[in-house]
């Protein structure tokens, strides 16, 4: 059975949600630790939504030096699946395993709605289980949401096709419209919305986050 | 502080409460600013570090300036203004 583990770092808010949703997708949910830099010979790793470190300094600066990022990004470099969720997202800019970097909403709100999503590519490790130009319901939930990139980069990523997601109506001023982006390789994604919110019909307005995990574990039981 | 082609919206909602005010033709922007206090006398190395520093942590180049300047208020303090 594949295993597939959650980071908690202080202020993370839903670990327990992502590894609720691994659960649900068959595979076993293994709880990591910020202040271990080991990772328990997971076969992929998420990073959680919330708040690490009270967002001190920026969201995620903090959390991007803690003992399990070290070995999270030796990891990334050969080729573990790592998917970085909201906070997550954000720590995963701020360690330079994702380019870019979120500032506050344009509009000064926090926003927690519904969000529907076109998937620009299926060629990432978490987004292959899906079609191009497929739309989805993703919940959001964030005040620090509006993806930015230098003009050099935006055009890298969309011509490398490394933008993974699109907003359809774009809550908070992201350039391009970005809701989540993948690295030259694909293994490692990151996006503002929360898969792991929509994996029941009793929470979620859709079972469309299901599919990012039956992605990985896909991937995974291919390449075995 | 933000670059300048990166959108404040901080700043933006305090110029629009400065126009409330009655405060006319003031656009802010706005930033962070560090005091770091170092040991001994802040020569033009530790100046560097600190720019290391600022860099590496305190800054986000993708989104941020900065500048490192010696405080004239004491020898052994320096600010990085993000």
């Amino acid at each position: 059975m594949a295993r597939v583990g959650v980071v908690t770092f202080p202020g993370s808010l839903d670990d327990h949600d992502a590894l609720r949703a691994v659960r649900l997708s068959g595979a076993e949910a293994v709880p990591l630790w910020h202040g271990s830099d080991s990772v328990q010979g997971v076969d992929a790793i998420i990073l959680p939504g919330g708040f690490s470190y009270g967002d001190y300094l920026r969201c995620g600066a903090i959390s991007a030096l803690s003992p399990v990022m070290g070995t999270v990004i030796d990891a990334a470099n050969k080729g573990m699946p790592v998917l970085g969720i909201c906070n997550g997202f954000q720590i995963l800019c701020e360690a330079k395993l994702l380019e870019g970097a979120m500032i506050r909403n344009a509009g000064q709100q926090f926003i927690c709605r519904d969000e529907r999503l076109r998937v620009e590519t299926r060629d990432t490790v978490w987004s292959c289980g899906f079609s191009k130009g497929e739309e989805i319901t993703i919940v959001l939930k964030n005040g620090e949401g509006n993806y930015q990139a230098s003009p050099e980069t935006l055009r890298r990523l969309e011509g490398n096709d490394q933008v993974v997601f699109r907003y359809l109506d774009n809550p908070n001023g992201s350039a391009n419209d970005i809701a989540g982006i993948t690295n030259e390789r694909g293994n490692v994604v990151g996006l503002m919305p929360h898969p792991e919110h929509c994996v029941e019909e009793l929470t979620g307005p859709s079972l469309d986050g299901r599919r990012f995990f039956e992605s990985v574990l896909g991937f995974l039981s291919s390449r075995v | 502080m933000p670059k300048p082609e990166i959108l404040d919206p901080q700043g933006k909602a305090v110029t629009g409460a400065l126009q409330r005010l009655g405060f006319r033709g003031m656009q802010v922007r706005q930033g962070k600013r560090f005091e770091i206090e170092v040991e001994g006398e802040v020569t033009p190395e530790v100046l560097a570090q600190i720019g290391q520093a600022a860099e590496k942590l305190l800054a986000n180049t993708v989104i941020e300036a900065f500048e490192v300047e010696a405080d004239g208020a004491g020898q052994h303090a320096a600010a990085v203004e993000g």
